[in-house]
């Protein structure tokens, strides 16, 4: 027993430090993907099949991946965080991976009764003011504050019951720990006050292409122009630099 | 009993020899875990805190120096803004140096959320919950729960009173029956779950919630208004920002323990 303390904790320490070092190696690493893209854009770390087609898994060409890599991400920009995450589909995600997008970001819960349908309806409606060509350039993403009852299952369920199971919506759960940095970057606070009810504050975000944030609307219900307009600037932004 | 003394005894060899080999919980106490009733937090909601092990002391610029040395991307001059606000270090002359003045045995300050868990994370360790470090707070020289005394408020508000207490070094006030020093008197500590606080931007107004902003935020009140030292912690810590870097805002880690 005595062992088994020691060396896990000699495991512990060969880990710590060595870990950020190991993530820094992964964006030279191989990346491989369905030739039938059955799964979208989802990336596998090694060769095999694929867990659809069960297709032989292909190596992704170095300049693709480069090509997204040599982009200059801003100091300021979310794609900074390297936490990964889950979608409603069960694929897993950088939030890099969502580069070249206009992001309108809200953190909710699925169980919730109170201020998560408001701001569910008021994703909605944000979305239904957009112009016809911002509309095909903005994701709009719910992230869960409770990674522990939100499986991404859960989050399917509930993209459907919604009638949000497709573009633009996009729901994303991770770790808590990771959830906790989100928010800190959003300024969201959130608490659980039981085990399955939370106190969060209502913010939606506005992120442009290079993941920086260029507005947030807070509160629930609130006139929302001023979120729409800058969803909107953004996006002609993006296209002028296309 | 028996048992339970037993595991304590051979948790403390384990320390004892986890120190000496390899200088990790070298300078951590163990606390035992318990449940209480927080100063401020959630109506009378008892919270339940399991064992681990907490730094003894903040964490010095010394010791933040060491870890910017290894890790060149927390230096003041390469920190990603989303992390760091320009005030980050700003008691620093540049990368390796202190500006003169200031003390390299003075707990590291200016330092933001993202920054500070950092540091833990390679260090093998984590920020504390605001419930742990609220539990270990409570505690003075005698007690593990001294909130009932009227020395222990006095004694912390006396200290709010005090100004720039942040250039003094670490250890210099009287360790608690934990022994862990410094929880009062010297900087204030990030938490990991800082932003778990739900305090409106505007509760200075007369509306004590903003039903608007917050979902629920009705559950969260005082238990104890009368800890108005808590409700200071509770209330800065509502306030302020991930990447913000205060000038009387340190940090130390705890780890679990198994």
């Amino acid at each position: 027993m005595r062992i088994r303390y020691i060396v896990s904790i000699i495991l512990l320490l060969l880990v710590s430090c060595k870990e950020n070092n190991v993530k820094v190696q992964e964006g030279v690493v191989n990346v491989y993907e369905c030739p039938m893209h059955c799964e979208g854009n989802k990336m596998y770390e090694e060769a095999g099949v694929c867990p659809v087609c069960e297709m032989d898994l292909k190596l992704v060409q170095g300049d693709s991946v480069k090509e997204t890599a040599s982009v200059k991400i801003s100091e300021m920009s979310i794609f900074n965080l390297n936490s990964r995450w889950t979608n409603q589909n069960g694929q897993d995600l950088h939030l890099k991976d969502l580069q070249g997008e206009v992001l309108v970001m809200v953190m909710i819960y699925t169980s919730c009764k109170a201020a998560c349908p408001r701001l569910v309806a008021d994703m909605r409606n944000i979305e239904k003011r957009l112009t016809a060509e911002a509309k095909e350039r903005v994701k709009m993403i719910f992230v869960s504050i409770d990674p522990e009852i939100d499986t991404p299952e859960r989050l399917k369920v509930f993209a459907k019951e919604n009638y949000m199971d497709a573009d633009p919506w996009m729901f994303l759960r991770s770790t808590e720990e990771n959830t906790r940095e989100f928010a800190a970057v959003v300024a969201v606070s959130y608490k659980e006050i039981s085990p399955i009810d939370f106190s969060h504050s209502n913010i939606i975000t506005v992120f442009d292409q290079h993941g920086e944030m260029v507005f947030q609307q807070e509160g629930l219900g609130v006139n929302s122009d001023q979120t729409v307009k800058h969803i909107n600037d953004a996006v002609l932004k993006l296209k002028k630099e296309l | 009993m028996k048992i339970n003394t037993l595991r304590r005894l051979f948790f403390i060899g384990c320390l004892f020899y986890y120190g000496i080999v390899c200088c990790q919980s070298k300078g951590m106490v163990f606390i035992e875990g318990s449940r209480y009733i927080p100063l401020y937090g959630r109506d009378s909601t008892v919270v339940e805190v399991k064992d681990f092990e907490m730094d003894i002391f903040p964490v010095t610029n010394a010791e933040f120096l060491k870890f910017i040395a290894l890790n060149p991307q927390w230096q003041k001059s390469k920190v990603k803004k989303l992390f760091a606000e320009e005030n980050y270090l700003n008691n620093w002359l540049n990368d390796h140096d202190l500006k003169s003045g200031v003390n390299l045995k003075s707990p590291v300050t200016y330092v933001s959320w993202f920054a500070a868990k950092a540091y833990c994370e390679c260090m093998g360790k984590r920020l504390p919950t605001i419930d742990e470090w609220e539990y270990v707070a409570m505690a003075d020289k005698e007690l593990r729960d001294a909130r009932v005394k009227k020395s222990y408020n006095q004694q912390i508000l006396a200290w709010y009173e005090t100004p720039k207490t942040y250039n003094n070094l670490i250890g210099e006030n009287s360790k608690n029956v934990w022994g862990v020093y410094d929880l009062h008197g010297l900087v204030w500590e990030w938490t990991l779950d800082f932003n778990s606080v739900l305090i409106s931007g505007e509760s200075r107004k007369d509306v004590d919630k903003d039903s608007n902003l917050f979902c629920g935020s009705a559950a969260i009140g005082a238990t104890d208004l009368m800890n108005y030292a808590a409700f200071m912690r509770y209330a800065f810590r509502g306030s302020i920002k991930a990447r913000y870097a205060i000038k009387n805002l340190g940090f130390r880690c705890v780890k679990d323990v198994n």
